[in-house]
């Protein structure tokens, strides 16, 4: 309860018995506007309901059934969790998926950090420079990774091989192994999704005070330290903010695999999402219900994830 | 962000997210405007089809586009809409669920009794026993398309193949070797392979190993080896995906790939994308169906001079050709009018020619008189008998384009050799299972065979076993 609430709820006590309550009719409601309100929002409602819960009931629904979507459902109980929990193939696909959020934390999570702080620092053709930033985000996505699988060709004339040969490295297989595939994918989904998460940035160092760093400056303090006592705890709710959409974001990483590589080779870059499409639609063994139930779970625990996050670092926030 | 009720709006939302995410889409409603559960007759009707390979050329749409003319003509009260068609493991079975599928579409014929068990095709018995040759079907090819209620839901279309080696002439040529002389043993392939690419830097051979085709392809080559990848007793179906003609097929890839670096550093070549690193001379011999050539005039612009060579898939301890092919079949939800025209078009577009000889003519010369031209002549296995098939490329010899002198060491052999056919039960997920372990041995030189052939199996066993 907020202080704002408090206050609300103290306002009326002490008059209150004297005072005829108001009968609440639908004539009442009608009239100070409830019907008008309801038919407003009424078509976002159904939209939204038709749209978004009614595919997640049946996602629910389907994940405790056996179907091929063409003869009745079948009631299975927990058999498709079972199924997926006894599936040899479960650790690996967690584990990639992991590894992917992981690598994409490391490497992805700074780079539009460090990208927006340098930009702000610009004092001419800022906008060109976040114009260019952002350019990969509308390259639409399967051409991005067509282009990139250009780059990564394995044989010595390839893109990225070239260019290492000059300095005496490669030729390297890049997604065609099963070591360096991972770490392939998470280069090309960096740079595909950092400008958005620049701009996100630029945006909120425009609200830091400016004459928090002329202060520090008459202070003494580097670049560096500006960075560190000045620009980090203003951006600290945004940071925290862009940390948990980054770990729901890549631990439903679909795109840069299915494309990429389909999961190869040899599973190196199956991930829970990917296994998710492929339960569901390249057996005609009709598993939709395991893959139902994966996607539960998966829902699930990023849900919990998120829960555990924000307490973690309530004390953390300035909201 | 201080409220319990906020914690719940927020796992809510973090769930109805991932789950919006994951949900999938409702089964869809095929098209057509036939409203009537009447055979077509004179109803207007309209069906859509399968029409050519997204990548296909404009010769080839030009000449698909000038038989639905023709057809439509013929008959004006059904209007035909082709559709771009490529059948892959990775999306048909989402086009099915989603209903998005042509009326008339094409399956692998082993996937038809899969298919029909599940109720997911049409019965189109009583239209495809009124066409005058209904009951003339190879008896072994139209038992896959039959229900065990003896019905008729699939028909075979074309593409009726045996696994075959196709090679490039030229890369033979400048390696220093014969290429009227084509390699009859894998022990041949590896040290003709080795030579290409010790003398040319081109990659001496390749194998598909994207998706279901990479397990399609070594099951061919275990195949040619005396091995199948699974066996039927009578009452049950077994999964031997650790059959030592696997092992031995993936220890020969291994060793072209780490010992001669003579394989195409590639684990993600599907179907297609072999076709184009070979079209494209990147790759000197490949494994695939003995009409592939179709495709790669259709799609990748190789011509009768490219340098194109077929012979049949080396063969030892017993083994054969793994043979396969394409079934037409109706979607589910279409109308018995829209069954009457597509069941027309079905023979039209892919039957008529093998048993009219004006049908016959007028499709090769279709084909032939496109710019550039289509391939005709292309050699396949029988639908209807060696004698039908036999009198069907005399009626055509003055169209056939495709270079029969360099594929003798196919042709030679076609209706002698040992045909194996593909496994009955849960073939896609057996093939699923083991083109990771191709991925596997072909990108890591100490890949443990044995344990990755053990665990495909017992995989393989647990998709056999679940889908009864």
């Amino acid at each position: 309860m907020t202080t704002d609430d408090v206050v609300l709820t103290k306002f009326p006590t002490g008059t209150g018995k004297d005072r005829p309550k108001p009968r609440r009719t639908p004539a009442t409601w009608v009239r100070r506007g409830g019907l008008t309100a309801l038919l407003f929002g009424l078509p976002a409602l159904l939209i939204f309901g038709i749209f978004s819960w009614w595919p997640i009931v049946s996602a629910v629904v389907m994940s405790f059934q056996k179907t091929n979507l063409t003869d009745p459902a079948v009631w299975v109980g927990l058999d498709n969790f079972k199924e997926i929990f006894s599936d040899p193939l479960l650790p690996t696909v967690i584990r990639n998926t992991a590894w992917f959020a992981l690598l994409a934390l490391i490497f992805g999570y700074p780079v539009p950090l460090i990208g927006a702080v340098l930009m702000s620092e610009l004092r001419r053709r800022k906008g060109f420079y976040s114009a260019l930033a952002y350019l990969p985000v509308v390259v639409p996505p399967v051409v991005a990774v067509l282009l990139w699988k250009f780059f990564y060709d394995p044989r010595p004339e390839g893109v990225f091989n070239t260019v290492l040969g000059w300095v005496g490295l490669g030729p390297y297989s890049w997604l065609n192994d099963p070591h360096m595939a991972m770490p392939s994918l998470v280069l090309e989904a960096t740079w595909a999704a950092a400008g958005g998460t620049v701009i996100i940035y630029l945006a909120a160092l425009t609200a830091v005070p400016a004459e928090l760093y002329d202060a520090a400056e008459v202070d003494g303090a580097s670049v560096l330290r500006k960075v560190w006592h000045v620009t980090m705890p203003a951006l600290r709710s945004i940071l925290l903010i862009t940390l948990i959409l980054q770990i729901i974001g890549t631990a439903q990483v679909f795109l840069e695999p299915f494309l990429f590589t389909n999961g190869g080779p040899n599973h190196a870059t199956l991930t829970v999402m990917l296994w998710v499409y492929q339960l569901a639609f390249t057996s005609i063994g009709n598993r939709y219900g395991e893959a139902t139930a994966l996607s539960l779970l998966l829902a699930v625990f990023l849900a919990v994830l998120s829960l555990v996050y924000f307490r973690l670092t309530r004390s953390w926030s300035t909201s | 962000m201080k409220s319990p009720r906020r914690y719940t709006v927020l796992a809510a939302t973090a769930v109805a997210a991932a789950l919006a995410l994951t949900a999938c889409s409702s089964n869809g409603k095929g098209s057509g405007d036939a409203t009537s559960s009447a055979p077509a007759g004179d109803q207007k009707v309209t069906i859509t089809v399968a029409g050519l390979l997204p990548t296909a050329d404009d010769a080839a749409k030009k000449q698909l586009a000038d038989r639905v003319a023709s057809f439509q003509a013929k008959y004006p009260n059904i209007t035909v809409k082709p559709e771009d068609y490529n059948w892959l493991a990775s999306t048909f079975t989402a086009q099915l669920a989603g209903g998005t599928l042509p009326n008339v579409f094409e399956i692998p014929l082993t996937d038809g009794k899969t298919l029909i068990e599940n109720h997911q095709l049409a019965d189109i018995d009583k239209y495809v026993k009124a066409l005058p040759y209904g009951d003339q079907f190879n008896e072994k090819l139209i038992a896959n398309g039959t229900g065990d209620d003896g019905h008729i839901y699939a028909v075979p279309a074309k593409s009726i193949y045996a696994v075959a080696l196709h090679y490039n002439r030229n890369l033979f040529k400048d390696a220093g070797l014969d290429p009227d002389k084509p390699p009859t043993t894998w022990d041949e392939v590896r040290a003709d392979a080795k030579q290409i690419h010790d003398k040319t830097g081109k990659a001496g051979y390749a194998t598909m190993a994207l998706d279901n085709s990479g397990g399609w392809q070594l099951a061919a080559g275990a195949n040619s080896r005396g091995g199948v990848i699974e066996k039927f007793d009578g009452t049950k179906y077994t999964a031997t995906l650790d059959d030592p003609a696997v092992k031995e097929h993936l220890q020969w890839l291994h060793d072209l790939k780490w010992e001669d670096k003579s394989l195409l550093d590639r684990t993600d070549l599907g179907w297609g994308e072999i076709n184009t690193e070979f079209a494209a001379g990147n790759l000197a011999m490949y494994t695939s169906g003995s009409d592939v050539y179709n495709a790669l005039v259709q799609a990748n612009g190789v011509t009768k001079d490219w340098g194109y060579g077929l012979t049949a898939i080396p063969t030892s301890n017993g083994g054969g050709a793994l043979t396969g092919g394409t079934m037409a079949a109706v979607t589910k939800d279409s109308t018995d009018a829209q069954k009457d025209a597509a069941v027309k078009w079905i023979d039209w577009w892919y039957l008529a020619k093998l048993q009219d000889k004006d049908q016959a003519i007028a499709d090769a010369k279709g084909l032939a008189e496109q710019n550039p031209p289509q391939a005709v002549g292309t050699p396949v296995l029988p639908i209807f008998s060696k004698e039908n098939y036999q009198q069907s490329q005399e009626w055509i010899k003055d169209y056939i384009n495709v270079p029969l002198d360099d594929m003798k060491g196919y042709t030679d052999v076609m209706f002698t050799q040992n045909l194996v056919p593909e496994a009955s039960a849960s073939v896609q997920d057996l093939y699923a299972q083991l083109f990771p372990v191709v991925q596997a041995v072909i990108s890591d030189k100490n890949a443990d065979i044995d344990k990755l052939l053990k665990d495909a199996n017992a995989a393989g066993q647990s998709a056999i076993d679940s889908a009864k």
